[in-house]
């Protein structure tokens, strides 16, 4: 049986791992290539290496990273943050990225979606959508969670699949920094209405949150960060934990 | 060792030697058909289109070495698929090593996405790229299409339907999944085949 997937994320500033609490106020967590190790050696998944820099010499210095992982880590990973045309994939991929992450890009040109999936095929192409729930509807945001857009959720999402995603990844901005649990309705669904891979992101407090983002959310991959980085949950206490509650995890 | 990657227009071929570097061998990437020749092991990696692909191979007489190389060769991903006779994808003539076709997978049910993306188990193991420890142990794989349970599997998955994790026949092995994306267990395999 296909496992379900969990993966840790670390974000970077200036080639170092932050993690922000509701996209703001970050707390160092360590040497991003050490950290992924560390992760991969107790049972990670995946990784997803988020760029947070915004400067042209911090790309450079991410890009030297992306190599740094690819030579030391034996499990895919995924980068995200900076990404704004076919050549800066092209780079990513190049330096031994196994898929890019797409966010506010794909927003202001979803035809990047289609580019990437021409060149590169679907499955390096992951959509990331950052929503947060206000008066009824889920709306999505740009740059990190600081300007609303027009877009809803599940269009968004529906359009980033035909256009050729190869799976998104879905943070509630309403449910992030909270520990509270993940949105398991609107993630629930999400996997009713697409056809390809789910990742729940945002509200992992406890094992528990993990478990039913899974059964109740039918996510495909659960994704976290500050309970991992802190040492909250450790990640092979979680899979025996999973296991043990049904969930085809890889042990 | 003299281990040579058959260098030509796939995506990502150097995780692959990313992956032999942390076992120690330092492979050579290229496409010189005397260096390919003369190599202890060859790999041939991919991340991409039969079509494009076989027509690449074609124009750069690649496909005529590969099929006569005696040397252990490993296939990975869409270097297994190209192994085979005919692919789907693209409706692409292939190399013919193993005699089966590749298919395009069919969702029987909501919850069978396409691609197959993630980790799952292989079983019923033999050939010398495997050993006792990697049966029903979890590998990662990524791909839409499948080649179907024949006389040359050499490793099953159930994803949607059983079908062929890996091959063998004679010097020539092939995996579906990504030994060197795979943790611990792709770290085996890939150590596996580099003692053939």
């Amino acid at each position: 049986m296909l496992a379900k997937r969990i993966i840790p994320c670390l974000d970077i500033k200036e080639g170092k791992t932050v993690k922000g609490v509701n996209f703001v106020n970050f707390r160092d967590a360590g040497d991003p290539v050490e950290l992924g190790a560390q992760y991969s050696r107790a049972g990670a998944d995946e990784l997803v290496y988020l760029d947070i820099t915004a400067s042209h010499e911090g790309r450079k210095t991410f890009t030297e990273l992306v190599k740094r992982v690819a030579a030391h880590i034996n499990i895919p990973f995924t980068v995200g943050g900076g990404i704004h045309e076919l050549a800066d994939v092209d780079r990513l991929l190049s330096a031994g990225a196994d898929k890019v992450s797409l966010n506010s890009a794909a927003l202001r040109n979803p035809a990047l979606i289609e580019e990437i999936a021409t060149h590169f095929g679907s499955q390096v192409c992951v959509v990331a959508i950052d929503a947060n729930f206000e008066q009824g509807d889920w709306i999505c945001y740009l740059n990190g969670g600081r300007i609303p857009t027009e877009r809803r959720l599940f269009e968004w999402a529906a359009e980033a699949e035909s256009r050729g995603a190869g799976e998104i990844l879905f943070t509630s901005m309403t449910h992030d920094g909270v520990k509270d649990g993940y949105a398991n309705e609107a993630l629930a669904t999400l996997a009713e209405q697409l056809h390809i891979p789910i990742i729940a992101s945002g509200g992992a407090g406890k094992r528990e949150h993990f478990r039913d983002a899974f059964t109740l959310g039918k996510a495909d991959a659960a994704l976290a960060a500050s309970v991992f980085h802190f040492g909250e949950i450790a990640i092979d206490d979680l899979k025996r934990y999973l296991r043990a509650e049904g969930i085809v995890v890889r042990l | 060792m003299n281990v040579a990657i058959i260098k030509y227009n796939a995506g990502n071929i150097y995780s692959v030697s990313y992956a032999l570097k942390r076992l120690g061998v330092e492979a050579i990437v290229t496409a010189d058909p005397e260096r390919l020749q003369k190599a202890d092991k060859v790999i041939f990696p991919g991340v991409g289109e039969a079509r494009t692909t076989m027509d690449y191979l074609r124009k750069h007489r690649l496909d005529v070495l590969i099929k006569e190389l005696k040397q252990p060769l490993l296939g990975i991903c869409l270097g297994m698929q190209l192994m085979c006779r005919h692919s789907e994808e693209g409706d692409a003539d292939c190399l013919g090593i193993f005699d089966v076709d590749v298919k395009r997978f069919l969702p029987q049910a909501h919850t069978d996405k396409v691609p197959h993306m993630g980790w799952n188990t292989i079983t019923a193991l033999r050939s010398g790229l495997f050993d006792e420890r990697q049966e029903q142990q979890f590998v990662y794989f990524v791909h839409s299409y499948y080649v179907p349970v024949n006389p040359f599997t050499a490793a099953t998955t159930d994803y949607i339907l059983p079908f062929s994790a890996a091959l063998h026949k004679d010097n020539f092995y092939a995996t579906q999944f990504h030994p060197e994306k795979s943790g611990s267990v792709g770290e085996a395999i890939l150590h596996n085949f580099l003692k053939l």
